[in-house]
């Protein structure tokens, strides 16, 4: 058993996947579960715990997988992650919990920690948590992404009365307009939310604050506002022909598939479909882009300025799209795109070479003279990350913000206003699942230590 | 009154009705210039449309909308009782007319949609503006009557001179500056041919000039850059930036190729709606 390897994800075929939208990982049957489950050595000081941004009890929930009880260990993670069955397929948990397990390389490697997650919220049944006595607090809640899905549930849980406003027709922020279908699966994305509405929160929909709705009236109304507004304004390269018809930021292009489900047949929303997709960037989002545009039947190309090693997306992310056919043009930078009669017509590049590390660490690219070359494609996704949305801070001036337009809290989302709280993306700039989860706890922390009491 | 609740719809021309929606959350801070987003149906596009009027005694918003596409055509398919499925808004900047005295309004076809609130507005401001109000013929006027009362002067053209004079409201304007009349700013909207056509008059005059970019878009709230135009030379964002901007400053030609992005599917759509009439 020490010995034992890593039990590997059962996946779909990459012939099969990219004709479809269906998830790629199919999960853990419960003797995989199990087999994997008994490779925990359930370390006393688990190590791998403090890699976890919410404290998930692993060695403890994973205990209850060796007794083959998924409802146990869901319980266990529910203590501490609200959303554990998104939190199983989107967390980079190699790069959190998983790379500081104990079972190294020659110890079969890490155990599949994420995996087990998953299985456990897969198979665990839906349980009524009893709601506790209302405490009398009352908090309004902006946007329903991660951040603020977690922040909700853990206020709830401890009877603050929450209310999320969400300014899209449906919840879930960038777990249901970002992140694609065959990643993660709509319906349990709406299953999780659906246990978060049962803990009493209520969602309102269609309200954006700061047009709607201002943050001033909200504290009138609630004892604090926690905001969770995310960083979806899309970035573009600042280059020739970004407007030509074709031409597309990887938010809009998710957004029209994943939210508008543009992808099915009889969509009413609309979306041109490239025979030659080129994709800018090579982060999660890019990744997720490539993958769409291959399923909906395009050659796809995906440019970026740098090499492999230094792809920010994970590893698993950067596998799925080789196996699915997504061609890597490295070392390339798009310096303008091509048109005729307004449409795209192919992309203008440049060849890079690595120079010295900059400030993130990574070697810096460099232009080689008289390398310009063409690309042809009919179609351009730009996937180069996404800055806070400006409409709070316009509608608030108040809100304290860096030049980059994050809201500016301290570590537990306390704001320069008074009751005013903000986690996620808003602050961060464009992070993770887990990243925002754990802000929105800490801030749920925050504001019953801060409020509850204080109340008469 | 059920949430998103067509109170009432009427028939304004031939393809373009009329809509009273009741959303008190958007009419409590709906102002002139504004836009609302609107779904029909549970599996139905996001369509912007201008906010037209509104009430906030009655919690009502108005919008104008031509029947176009699948959505406007599913819309006139609605009654009054019938309720949208999602309305969301106020969104975009409203309109600031401040720093101008002498002030030119000039609607084509669905624009006068948002004139008219301009128009109110600026009565209440104590500046009675002058109205040109266009359209291809007769039947397709909108407005005129309600204009009529807000407005200093209203004037009228058609394409083809069933109704006030025959031409285009650009050559209006060009007659009243020939015959002496000065403004310090012309608001144009409508068709982007015509907000192009007012836009280089103007220029050419040296009259600033604000247009109201009806872009396609998506969320409307910044989120995906699907509204995009270039505005002195710089990419900006309709839903958030906008919707208005110097009309001197807009690459016209970029915003009339952007907007025909989906005419093929919308044919396609149009098609299935009409029940495979095209």
């Amino acid at each position: 058993m020490l010995k034992a390897s890593r039990v590997p994800m059962p996946t779909r075929s990459a012939e099969e996947r990219i004709r479809c939208f269906d998830e790629v990982a199919l999960g853990y049957t419960p003797q995989l579960a199990l087999e994997e489950a008994s490779r925990c050595l359930g370390c006393k000081n688990a190590p791998c715990m403090s890699g976890c941004p919410v404290g998930v009890r692993i060695p403890d929930f994973i205990a209850k997988l060796k007794q083959g009880d998924a409802d146990g260990a869901a319980a266990v993670i529910k203590g501490d992650n609200n959303l554990p069955a998104i939190c199983g397929r989107v967390c980079p948990q190699e790069n959190q919990c998983e790379k500081l397990c104990v079972r190294r390389e020659k110890l079969g490697g890490s155990v599949a920690i994420g995996n087990l997650e998953r299985f456990a919220a897969d198979n665990a049944t839906a349980t009524s948590c009893a709601r506790p006595e209302p405490c009398g607090l009352k908090v309004a809640i902006v946007g329903s992404g991660p951040a603020s899905l977690s922040c909700a549930a853990d206020l709830a849980k401890c009877g603050v009365e929450a209310t999320i406003f969400e300014a899209l027709h449906k919840a879930g922020g960038v777990l249901v307009y970002g992140i694609p279908e065959f990643r993660l699966p709509k319906a349990l994305v709406q299953k999780e939310i659906d246990q978060i509405a049962a803990l009493g929160v209520k969602i309102v929909k269609n309200v954006v604050i700061g047009k709607t709705l201002f943050i001033d009236e909200l504290l009138e109304q609630y004892d604090a506002v926690f905001i969770g507004s995310g960083a979806g304004l899309p970035s573009f390269l600042g280059i020739e022909g970004e407007n030509l018809n074709g031409v597309y930021s990887a938010n809009e292009y998710l957004t029209r598939v994943n939210l508008m489900q543009a992808f099915k047949e009889d969509a009413v929303t609309p979306i041109l479909l490239g025979k030659s997709v080129a994709v800018v960037g090579a982060g999660n989002v890019a990744m997720d882009s490539a993958r769409t545009a291959r399923r909906l039947g395009a050659d796809v190309k995906l440019v970026y300025r740098r090499s492999r090693a230094e792809m920010p997306a994970r590893a698993e992310e950067i596998e799925h799209a080789e196996e699915e056919g997504v061609e890597f043009v490295l070392l390339t930078n798009p310096v303008k795109i091509l048109g005729e009669e307004g449409k795209v017509t192919g992309m203008r590049c440049v060849q890079m070479r690595l120079g010295e590390p900059d400030q993130s660490g990574r070697r810096r690219p460099v232009e080689v003279e008289g390398s310009e070359h063409d690309i042809a494609c009919d179609e351009v996704i730009v996937a180069l990350g996404t800055t806070p949305n400006p409409i709070i801070k316009q509608s608030m001036p108040s809100l304290e913000t860096t030049k980059k337009g994050t809201i500016v809290a301290d570590e537990w989302g306390r704001t320069s206003v008074k009751r005013v709280y903000a986690g996620g993306d808003a602050i961060t700039g464009a992070a993770t699942v887990i990243l925002a989860m754990g802000a929105g706890k800490r801030a749920a922390r925050a504001i019953i230590d801060d409020l509850c009491g204080k109340k008469d | 009154m059920k949430q998103f609740e067509i109170l009432k719809k009427r028939r304004l021309a031939e393809n373009v009705c009329e809509y009273v929606v009741y959303a008190p959350l958007v009419a409590k801070h709906a102002l002139a210039g504004q836009f609302v987003i609107l779904r029909t149906d549970e599996d139905g596009e996001r369509v912007p449309f201008t906010v037209c009027d509104y009430s906030r005694n009655d919690g009502t918003v108005t919008i104008l909308v031509q029947e176009v596409g699948f959505t406007t055509l599913r819309l006139s398919q609605l009654e009054e009782g019938d309720a949208l499925c999602d309305f969301a808004g106020p969104l975009g900047n409203p309109t600031d007319l401040g720093q101008f005295e002498r002030i030119c309004l000039v609607g084509g076809g669905i624009g006068s949609a948002v004139i008219f609130p301009q128009a109110k507005q600026l009565m209440r401001d104590g500046k009675k503006a002058d109205v040109i109000l266009g359209a291809r013929n007769n039947s397709l006027l909108m407005y005129a009557d309600e204009l009529g009362k807000y407005a200093a002067n209203l004037y009228i053209t058609t394409d083809d001179g069933s109704c006030g004079k025959k031409g285009f409201v650009s050559d209006m304007l060009l007659e009243l500056l020939n015959e002496g009349k000065r403004y310090d700013c012309v608001f144009a909207v409508g068709p982007l041919g015509m907000m192009k056509a007012v836009s280089k008059l103007t220029e050419k005059l040296n009259i600033p000039c604000v247009v109201s970019m009806n872009s396609l878009m998506v969320d409307g709230t910044g989120m995906c850059g699907c509204c995009r135009l270039t505005v002195n030379g710089k990419t900006a964002y309709a839903c958030i930036e906008g919707p208005e901007f110097d009309g001197h400053a807009v690459d016209f030609d970029e915003a009339i190729s952007r907007s025909r992005m989906y005419a093929a599917k919308e044919k396609e759509h149009l098609c299935r709606i009409r029940g495979g009439i095209c």
